[in-house]
C-alpha cells in the first residue's frame, strides 16, 4: 500500500515538474510546480518525516511560491511574457542542461542501487529535529539566520533610499 | 485511514458544508438583529428556507467564463480554498474519540492548509484579467502572507505550554486550565490574524466593494462564486474550531457530553466573528499592513519570549 502510494506520488512529482518546465505561461508553470512540491511533501510524509513534509508545504508551497505569484501579479506582463518565453523555448537551449541532468541522473541511480533499502522507516518527530538543529547543526542555523538578517538589512536599505529619492523628486 | 472512518468523514463534510450554507442565512439574520432590522425572514420558519432559495439561484446560474480570462487558472482557482479548508478539518479533534487523525504535526498541518488557501484568492484575481480583480488579488496576497507569520508565531506559546503539535495532546493538556488565560496575547493575535487570513469583514480589503467593485471575485458568478463563498464560510468555522481547540479547552467541560461542549464553544465564536463584522469599521489597507508589522509582530515576539522564559523557569523549580 505504502509502496504504491510512494510510486504514484513520485510519478506525479516527476510529471508535474516536467510540465512546469515546458509551460510558456509563467502562472501555469507555477501551478504545476506547486503540485510537484505537494507531491514531494507527501513523499516525505510517507518516508516518516511528517515535520519536514508540513514545512515543505508551509514554506515552499505556501510562502515562496506565493511570493513568485505576487511578483508576476505586480509586473502583470500579460501576453508579453508568454511571447518572450516562446522564443526562449527553442530546442537548442535544452541540449546542455539535459546532458548535465542526464549525468546527474546516472550518478544518482548508481548510488541508489548500491544502497541497502530500509524497509521500516523511522518516524522523525519535531522534537528530534529541534534537538539536532540546536545541537550538532547549531552553526548552520546561526549562519542561515545571519544570511537572512543580511538580506533583511539590504532590503530595508534599498527601500529607504528609493523613498528618499522619491521625496527629493517630488520636492524638486 | 480505515474504511470504518468513511461515515465519519461523510458526517464531518456534511456538517461543515451544511453549516457553511446555513451560516449565510444565520449571519444575515444576526446582523439584522444587531442593526435593528429583520434580515431575510420570509421563506419558511424564521426565513431558513432562504438558504435553499440562494443555493438554487447560485447553482442554476449560467456558468460563464469571461473570454478575456485565463480559462485554466480561472476554473481551478475557486477549488483550492474549498479543498484546503475541508482538508484542515481532518485534524480537528471534536471529542476525545471523535477525530479523523491525531497527527503529531496536527497544528502545523492546519497552518499548511490555511497557507494553501491563499492561492485561490490570488489566482482568481490574476486569471480574471481585470484591474479590480488584480488589485484585490494583490492585496489578498500581501495581507495573507503577512498575517500568516503572526498566526503561526502566536500559536507557538500554546505549543510550548503543552509540549506538542498534536491537537489532541493540546486539548488534553488544558485539563488544569484553558490556555486563553496564560496565552491571552497569543489569543488576541490569533483572532486578528485569523480574520485577516479568512479575509472577512472588517479585513475584507481584497474584496472591498466600496473601492474595488468586488475585488478578486469581480468576474466570478454562479457555481464558482459559490465555491469562494463556501471556502470563506468553511474558513470561518475552521477558525472557530481552532480557537476552541487551542485556547478554550476543546471538548473539555463539565456535565454536558464533549461533542456538545465543542459545538457550543465553536458556535459562540462564530457569533463573535459575526458581531465583529457588525461592530467594527474597515481599516484602510495601509493601516491594516502597518498594524500587522508594527503591533502584531512585536506582541507575538514578546509573548513567545515571555512564555519560553516562564516555561523554562517552571521546569527548573
Amino acid at each position: 500500500m505504502t509502496l504504491a502510494l510512494f510510486y504514484i506520488a513520485g510519478a506525479i512529482a516527476l510529471a508535474a515538474t516536467g510540465i512546469a518546465l515546458t509551460r510558456v505561461n509563467a502562472i501555469h508553470a507555477l501551478i504545476y510546480l506547486v503540485v510537484s512540491l505537494l507531491a514531494v511533501a507527501f513523499i516525505f510524509f510517507l518516508l516518516g518525516a511528517p515535520f519536514a513534509a508540513v514545512l515543505e508545504i508551509v514554506i515552499y508551497a505556501g510562502a515562496i511560491m506565493v511570493l513568485f505569484v505576487f511578483v508576476i501579479m505586480m509586473l502583470n506582463l500579460g501576453n508579453r511574457g508568454t511571447v518572450v518565453e516562446q522564443e526562449m523555448m527553442n530546442p537548442s537551449v535544452w541540449i546542455i542542461p539535459s546532458l548535465l541532468c542526464l549525468i546527474l541522473l546516472i550518478e544518482l541511480s548508481l548510488s541508489i542501487a548500491s544502497l541497502k533499502s530500509e524497509t521500516n522507516p523511522i518516524v522523525v518527530s519535531a522534537k528530534e529535529i529541534g534537538i539536532s538543529l540546536f545541537g550538532p547543526y547549531v552553526l548552520a542555523v546561526e549562519i542561515a539566520s545571519m544570511l537572512l538578517l543580511a538580506g533583511l538589512v539590504a532590503a530595508n536599505h534599498i527601500g529607504r533610499r528609493l523613498s528618499k529619492m522619491d521625496q527629493e523628486k517630488d520636492e524638486g | 485511514m480505515s474504511e470504518a472512518n468513511l461515515p465519519f468523514i461523510g458526517a464531518i463534510l456534511l456538517t461543515v458544508v451544511g453549516g457553511a450554507a446555513v451560516l449565510t442565512w444565520f449571519e444575515r439574520r444576526l446582523l439584522g438583529i444587531w442593526q435593528d432590522r429583520y434580515g431575510p425572514n420570509r421563506l419558511g420558519p424564521f426565513g431558513i428556507l432562504q438558504v435553499a432559495a440562494d443555493m438554487l439561484k447560485l447553482l442554476t446560474k449560467h456558468d460563464w467564463i469571461p473570454p478575456f480570462a485565463d480559462r485554466f487558472v480561472f476554473v481551478i482557482a475557486p477549488t483550492a480554498i474549498v479543498i484546503s479548508m475541508l482538508m484542515a478539518f481532518a485534524v480537528v479533534p471534536f471529542g476525545p474519540n471523535h477525530y479523523l487523525i491525531d497527527m503529531n504535526v496536527g497544528l502545523l498541518f492546519f497552518l499548511a492548509m490555511s497557507s494553501l488557501a491563499v492561492y485561490s484568492v490570488m489566482l482568481g484575481g490574476l486569471a480574471s484579467n481585470n484591474k479590480y480583480a488584480l488589485l484585490g488579488g494583490l492585496r489578498a496576497a500581501a495581507q495573507m502572507v503577512s498575517y500568516e507569520v503572526f498566526m503561526g508565531l502566536s500559536l507557538m506559546g500554546v505549543v510550548m505550554l503543552s509540549g506538542s503539535f498534536s491537537l489532541v495532546d493540546i486539548v488534553e493538556s488544558q485539563k488544569d486550565g484553558w490556555y486563553f488565560i496564560p496565552q491571552f496575547l497569543g489569543l488576541y493575535v490569533f483572532i486578528i490574524a485569523g480574520i485577516a487570513e479568512s479575509h472577512r469583514l472588517p479585513f475584507d480589503l481584497p474584496e472591498a466593494e466600496h473601492e474595488l467593485t468586488a475585488g478578486f471575485h469581480t468576474e466570478y458568478g454562479g457555481m464558482k462564486f459559490t465555491m469562494f463563498m463556501l471556502g470563506e464560510y468553511c474558513g470561518l468555522i475552521l477558525l472557530s474550531c481552532m480557537i476552541t481547540t487551542l485556547f478554550f479547552g476543546g471538548w473539555l467541560g463539565p456535565f454536558l457530553p464533549p461533542l456538545v461542549w465543542f459545538a457550543l464553544k465553536t458556535f459562540g465564536f462564530i457569533c463573535f466573528f459575526i458581531l465583529l463584522r457588525a461592530a467594527i469599521p474597515r481599516p484602510r489597507y495601509d493601516q491594516l499592513m502597518a498594524l500587522g508589522w508594527t503591533v502584531m509582530l512585536p506582541i507575538t515576539l514578546i509573548n513567545l519570549v515571555a512564555t519560553g522564559a516562564i516555561a523554562l523557569w517552571m521546569n527548573q523549580a
